[in-house]
């Protein structure tokens, strides 16, 4: 099918308030050149295809398609048990398993009335920011790769990720499939010499986020490909239900860790970095800034953690049969809101399993930050989006 | 001045290439498989199942020394469903002598596992654990991947050897309920005898 200019008209013409430039008027006679960009293409992380129309090189039309690392894990997951569903959330956005495990655990505990040990929303914590900081880490890695800096800001984060990873593997037994959460607390105990060397390890974060800081934050090649390119407006962000680093470089103020508190996180004293004007370089800086935050909470948390049981004793392996009712448990994942929405008809496996990704949700307004822009820029706005396949499929 | 920027980043990348000749921990990465690393102790990749064996090292006696009373626990919980277990008809004596069930099959589908570990924290006999080994790729991708009860059976020593800190808590727990079960057999035939006793006077 070809695409002709009545169908970017048709676009431009839609309600105020959305943020689409006024019109795009093809300066060319002639039709669109429609490209796919992906499934299997070197800038998309992942099976992901943009299909654009293109004006010479301005993007008139996006139609972002995706499903094609559909694993239906949300019809799976109502077919077994609740325990048997964690292993497979670990898969969901696999660059961070612990924070999908504890938003999982957070509905269930929400649906059963479970209590959940000091020590362990510890742990949870100390994890849980592990984990934002080897993601942002990675995120900018993979932005600056779609730049055009082939690997060395990338290789920088991965060998801090690396650090983090071997913790990970220390306590749960896998690097990536860590599998750790159970309803009522964690599978297993930090030993002491675990905790020693999360702290030294913690101790080298701010080391790296200075050198990332210098080696990027000022180059020039990435402030003129990044500023100013993919505006998001905060209303449109919040309309669209964008959340995480995205929205807050829209500047928008919504931390659930603020918001809900969820867990101990009103304990902490952190704060939450906001974006002025919405573009790739606010994002990216909402990440770097967001990591030493996490530096913050994680050198709060080591040091106020105490001894103590890890498991709830009324906690329950098998045979876990909530009563009737639902529950809606989220948290602030690296990537934006992840909640988990359960309902339970008493019987041993959830009537209703269902998922919010942030990656999915981020997504939908790429078509409206890309409009107008070029080629090239569309590959570097869709990274800024930082997003995992497995977890917009699922 | 323009240029300062991209100037800096690049000393910083200088730094960290002279560095790595400087100081051992710049290096990030080992020549595997050359060199290797020791896997954690926590590490796991697939279950095995572990046999007690009375004198260790020849492995002859592994299939009396099954831990597993083909309860089918695990094949109910796994949730990739890659357990299957047959029932045996007969029973034979477990550790502390009670006459128990054992598996006449005992299959995992390494290539459907996904080393959750839930069956082994369901597992109330201590019977399935984690393992180590890592490198099992074979050409054969139906009867390769699928293991047997024979190829599963481990040693309990070899259970100590990749997890020990686990494995002592294991045997500390099984020898205390083997006293409890002991002293259980006892007060009941003392009870016994007493009551014989009584019904005798």
């Amino acid at each position: 099918m070809s695409v002709t200019h009545g169908d970017c008209a048709a676009i431009a013409g839609k309600p105020e308030g959305w943020n689409r430039p006024a019109a795009i008027e093809p300066e060319n006679e002639g039709e669109l050149l429609e490209v796919a960009m992906g499934p299997h293409h070197p800038s998309t992380h992942g099976v992901f295809r943009m299909d654009v129309a293109l004006d010479g090189e301005r993007v008139m039309r996006l139609r972002p398609v995706f499903g094609y690392l559909h694993r239906n894990h949300e019809k799976i997951a109502e077919g077994q048990s609740y325990l048997a569903s964690m292993p497979y959330t670990d898969r969901l956005d696999y660059i961070c398993p612990i924070t999908n495990n504890w938003a999982y655990a957070l509905a269930v505990e929400k649906l059963t009335g479970q209590e959940v040990p000091e020590r362990a929303e510890y742990l949870r914590v100390i994890l849980g920011e592990l984990t934002r900081f080897q993601n942002h880490a990675s995120s900018i890695g993979f932005l600056t790769q779609e730049m055009g800096a082939m690997g060395t800001p990338l290789m920088y984060a991965f060998r801090e990720r690396e650090k983090i990873l071997d913790l990970f593997e220390e306590l749960t037994g896998a690097r990536m499939m860590v599998n750790y959460m159970r309803f009522g607390g964690c599978r297993v105990d930090a030993s002491p010499g675990w905790l020693e060397r999360t702290r030294k390890v913690v101790a080298g974060l701010a080391g790296f986020v200075d050198e990332f800081d210098r080696l990027l934050s000022s180059n020039e090649i990435l402030m003129a490909r990044t500023q100013g390119v993919g505006v998001l407006q905060p209303e449109l962000a919040v309309n669209a239900g964008v959340t995480g680093p995205m929205l807050r470089a829209s500047g928008v103020n919504y931390d659930i860790r603020k918001v809900d508190g969820y867990g101990i996180y009103n304990r902490f004293k952190f704060r939450v970095p906001l974006g002025d004007h919405g573009d790739v370089y606010d994002r990216y800086m909402i990440r770097m800034l967001e990591m030493r935050e996490s530096i913050k909470i994680l050198e709060q948390a080591l040091n106020e953690i105490q001894p103590g049981p890890v498991m709830s004793p009324t906690a329950k392996l098998r045979g876990l049969r909530p009563k009737p009712g639902e529950a809606y448990g989220r948290i602030e994942a690296p990537k934006g809101e992840l909640g988990f929405y359960l309902i339970s008809d008493g019987g041993p496996n959830p009537y209703r399993y269902r998922v919010r990704p942030p990656s999915l949700i981020n997504l939908t307004v790429l078509e409206d930050m890309c409009l107008g822009v070029n080629v090239a820029d569309v590959v570097l706005i869709f990274g800024s989006v930082d997003i995992v396949l497995g977890e917009v499929d699922r | 001045m323009l240029g300062e920027g991209i100037l800096k980043g690049m000393a910083e990348t200088a730094k960290n290439f002279f560095g790595s000749y400087f100081s051992a921990d710049r290096l990030t990465t080992v020549e595997y498989p050359e060199q290797r690393i020791a896997p954690y102790e926590a590490a796991r990749v697939f279950p095995f199942l572990v046999y007690d064996s009375k004198n260790p090292g020849d492995g002859a006696d592994w299939e009396a020394g099954l831990r597993c009373v083909a309860c089918q626990i695990c094949e109910k919980e796994c949730p990739p469903k890659c357990i299957f277990i047959e029932k045996s008809q007969d029973k034979k004596p477990d550790f502390v002598g009670k006459p128990q069930f054992y598996p006449a099959r005992f299959d995992i589908d390494i290539s459907v596992c996904m080393s959750c570990q839930i069956c082994v924290e369901v597992c109330p006999f201590e019977a399935i654990k984690m393992d180590t080994e890592f490198e099992l790729s074979t050409d054969d991708r139906f009867g390769g991947l699928l293991l047997d009860r024979k190829q599963l059976a481990k040693s309990n020593e070899y259970y100590h050897q990749i997890h020990p800190t686990e494995a002592s808590t294991v045997d500390a727990r099984l020898a205390a309920e083997k006293v409890k079960a002991e002293a259980r057999v006892k007060s009941a035939a003392a009870a016994k005898t007493a009551a014989i006793a009584g019904e005798g006077a």
